[in-house]
């Protein structure tokens, strides 16, 4: 009886305040697959919980969806049972909705500006996992794409920024070529997220969807490197440069070149776009440990401490400077992270990593942290607490402090200004850098969301479309 | 989709091999590398770029493991899946007056474009090639017309000087006074060739080879402390001042995934023979 065993809640209606529950993999089942976690609605789900949507005539919504989603409109048609419609309504906004549905941090987006959620005691509509629903129905749209235009732009980066953009100008008719790094498309979908949050073959499917618009794709061209920017510039009509901010940061304490010290990325990396979690059918390997130490407490934290854990790790220990307030993840990551055994240390800072003969790790000094007044971030600043230090033992480091724009961009990329980041310097409403030249998502604002890359690729399109036509 | 245009066996583990490629050789210059990708199941090894010619592009790999024995045992026609490159910064190549290129085992393919260059550029070129022993001894007449002097060193003495390449190096040195050293070879060494180099005083680039992952700058695999600041050899690099490389530190990082390695190399060779043994 594998449901028994591997459905945690049953199918049954929650109370008209609460969403209607999604089911998911028990977490003593998960740990030992890389199987998403997260299982989705059935259609009766799917519409109960539409049902709780009041269809507000102002939909305030859509002003939290980053790319304006109809979202009462594809809640309408779902729950009249016309999943084409919905699906149509969707793809309107949103070229990539099975993704959405699954990451967008909704509650900070959407959700929170849902009517029902101001209720008190009241959860608002699960809009998120509706658009999944409809969105894994995987109807298939005829894609009507607007005659051609006698103009070629070039999308650089095939994250979701630069699908965006590729995907909303083929719909207008653009000849478009996307030049992508990696010999696969989606960026962090797919060497970020994990499997278990975000199946790769749900990416591929989205890319398919972006390719039947007649999107070329070139991959393995890293621009700035093994072609020219100049080239592409001066080649294309326009360019939308949509290349993430993918360098790793490291804390550079002492110890950090030590073996089994992996920057998130590394592992990440390995484990995902690699498939190293499949080792040895496919060729990559990725370290297992028994002690594994992850620094940080963001999503990507969360994401590599669970990824290790299914690896087959022992023990996985969060380490943070700040408190459990100040963890910038997602309330429901954490959740599940905490469900799976990881293991949490708050206000501790690791101050020095020790080897032993061989420069593998085998411990971490650590210092314990209190809490002094806010900083920029509005976030109180960790101060340490003297004669705090002691010793973690560990065999494994990972760690997840974020990502910086890529040093190929300052070199390859000159014509381009940036800022004190080292990020691109763009405009907000239409992403423009110079004559031609656009930029958004990552790259422009740092590391942010999927959806907002979106946005980003989105508006850039639009911005694109008329400097395009304008000119003639 | 990359075939293989042509393999040639040039030492008993080393493969002399033509590749497929529309446009590396537009761009690639001496010094750089391109990472491949065999197939669906592939790792990304980097190699690097030996020549390239118009739609083709030349590497001579050394079957150390699962991924490199898969390389040399593709035959003509048959195709690799991915290619990415030129990678890595260029080799600074100037007029210099007299110079010395040094190069070990299968590094001596690395270092044949940086002789060339450097000959071209007008440098009296001093060549030291060492390996095992004569069979293992790999270029040595593509390398000629491009060398003012050459020298030879194998461990067991079956060709030139018996020895490393440090013994015919300290001659060079005392003789000709190179004012820059260029030696690419195993780590071990270019840890010695640069330690040579610093007790002489001499600029010494290497070209470092770590484990890498993307190749872009973008996982820190690749990292090593060059002069005591964290490089990232694929984006900072290859090249460094062997001077300021902390080698015992990459060294050790070298063997990280040995285990890892012998793992899937042993499955390799019980699934299809040692074909090229
Ligand atoms: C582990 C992890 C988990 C995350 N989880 C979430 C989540 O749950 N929800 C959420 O909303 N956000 C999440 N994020 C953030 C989100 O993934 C990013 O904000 C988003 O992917 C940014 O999109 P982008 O298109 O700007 O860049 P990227 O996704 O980084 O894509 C950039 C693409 O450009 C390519 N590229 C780079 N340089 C070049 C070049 N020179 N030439 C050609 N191609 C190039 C890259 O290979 C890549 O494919 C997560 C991030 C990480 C790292
Ligand atoms: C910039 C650069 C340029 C290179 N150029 C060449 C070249 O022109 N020709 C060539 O034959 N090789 C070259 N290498 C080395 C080559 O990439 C490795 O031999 C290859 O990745 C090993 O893969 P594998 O699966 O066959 O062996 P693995 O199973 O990965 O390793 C087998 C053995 O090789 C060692 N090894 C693993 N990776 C490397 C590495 N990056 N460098 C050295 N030893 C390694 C391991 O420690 C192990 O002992 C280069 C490496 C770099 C980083
Ligand atoms: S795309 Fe994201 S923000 Fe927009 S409706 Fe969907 S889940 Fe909400
Ligand atoms: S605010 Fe909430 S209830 Fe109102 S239309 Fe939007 S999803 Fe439906
Ligand atoms: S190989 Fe990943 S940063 Fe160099």
């Amino acid at each position: 009886m594998l449901l028994r065993n591997t459905y945690v809640n049953s199918v049954k209606r929650m109370p008209e305040k609460s969403k209607v529950r999604m089911r998911e993999l028990d977490p003593s089942e998960r740990v030992n697959s890389f199987e998403e976690v997260a299982l989705g609605y059935t259609k009766e789900e799917a519409i109960a919980e539409a049902n709780r949507c009041l269809q507000c005539r102002h939909k305030p919504c859509v002003s939290g969806c980053p790319v304006g989603i109809d979202i009462p409109g594809f809640i309408k048609a779902l729950k009249e049972g016309d999943i084409e419609k919905s699906t149509r309504i969707l793809k309107d906004a949103n070229n990539l909705p099975a993704i959405c549905g699954r990451v967008c941090p909704q509650e900070k987006q959407c959700e929170l500006a849902c009517v029902v959620g101001k209720i008190p005691g009241s959860e608002p509509v699960a809009i998120g996992r509706l658009e999944r629903f409809v969105a894994d129905q995987n109807v298939s749209l005829e894609t009507a794409v607007k005659p051609s235009v006698n103009k070629r732009v070039a999308v650089i980066g095939a994250g979701p920024a630069g699908l965006t953009a590729a995907a909303d100008l083929a719909k207008e008719g653009f000849s478009v070529t996307v030049f992508e790094a990696f010999h696969t498309a989606g960026g962090v979908l797919v060497y970020g997220i994990p499997e278990f949050r975000l199946p790769k073959e749900i990416v591929a499917k989205e890319v398919e969807f972006v390719k039947s618009l007649g999107v070329e794709f070139r991959f393995n061209q890293i621009v700035g490197r093994t072609i020219p920017f100049e080239e592409i510039k001066n080649e294309y009509d326009a360019v939308f440069i949509g290349i993430g901010a993918g360098a790793p940061r490291f804390m550079g304490i002492p110890g950090s070149n030590l073996n089994n010290i992996f920057s998130s990325s590394e592992y990440l990396t390995r484990t995902n776009l690699m498939k190293a979690y499949l080792f040895p059918r496919y060729d990559t390997p990725v370290k297992i440990k028994d002690r594994v130490a992850v620094i940080g407490a963001g999503n990507v934290t969360m994401d590599a401490a669970r990824t290790a854990k299914r690896l087959g790790a022992k023990e996985v220990h969060v380490v943070y400077r700040r408190s459990e307030e100040e963890m910038p993840a997602r309330i429901e990551e954490y959740h599940h992270a905490v469900e799976e055994g990881i293991l949490f240390h708050w206000l501790t800072l690791p101050v020095e990593y020790i080897g032993d003969i061989n420069n593998n790790v085998t411990g971490m000094k650590c210092v314990k942290m209190t809490l002094g007044e806010p900083d920029d971030s509005g976030r109180r600043r960790p101060i340490q607490i003297e004669g705090s230090e002691f010793i973690m033992e560990v065999d494994m480091v990972i760690e997840a402090i974020g990502q910086t724009p890529n040093a190929i961009l300052k070199a390859g990329f000159q014509a381009v200004r940036l800022n004190k980041w080292g990020s691109i310097d763009a405009d907000q409403a239409s992403g423009k850098v110079d004559e031609g030249i656009y930029a958004g998502g990552d790259i422009v604002t740092g590391s942010a969301t999927v959806i907002e890359a979106m946005g980003a690729g989105k508006r850039s399109a639009r911005a694109i479309k008329s400097y395009l036509l304008r000119k003639g | 989709m990359y075939a293989v245009l042509s393999k040639k066996r040039i030492a008993p583990d080393t493969y002399d091999i033509w590749l497929s490629h529309p446009d590396i050789y537009r761009y690639a210059k001496p010094g750089q590398f391109l990472i491949i990708r065999i197939d669906e199941f592939g790792e990304r090894i980097p190699l690097t770029i030996a020549s390239a010619e118009k739609d083709r592009v030349r590497v001579i790999v050394k079957a150390v493991g699962k991924s490199t024995y898969k390389l040399c045992a593709m035959n003509e026609g048959e195709s690799v899946s991915d290619i990415v490159g030129p990678l890595g910064n260029p080799s600074e190549i100037e007029k210099l007056g007299t110079v010395c290129v040094v190069g070990g085992g299968v590094g001596i393919a690395p270092l044949f474009p940086v002789a060339r260059a450097l000959k071209a550029a007008g440098n009296e070129v001093i060549g030291i090639l060492g390996a095992a022993n004569k069979d293992h001894l790999i270029m040595v007449d593509e390398f000629s017309p491009f060398l003012d002097r050459l020298y030879l060193s194998t461990d067991d003495g079956s060709a030139g000087i018996k020895g490393t390449v440090t013994n015919p190096l300290k001659e060079v040195i005392a003789d000709y006074s190179p004012v820059t050293i260029w030696a690419i070879g195993p780590m071990v060494m270019m840890k010695f060739v640069s330690l040579l180099a610093s007790q002489n005083d001499i600029p010494c680039w290497v070209s470092l080879n770590p484990i890498m992952v993307d190749g872009t700058g973008m996982c820190g695999a690749c990292r090593a402390e060059v002069g005591g600041v964290m490089k990232f050899a694929c984006v900072h690099g290859p090249e460094f001042d062997g001077r300021l490389v902390n080698w015992d530190e990459l060294i050790k990082r070298q063997y990280q995934y040995r285990e890892e390695e012998r793992l899937a190399l042993e499955k390799y060779i019980r699934e299809f023979g040692e074909k090229n043994a």
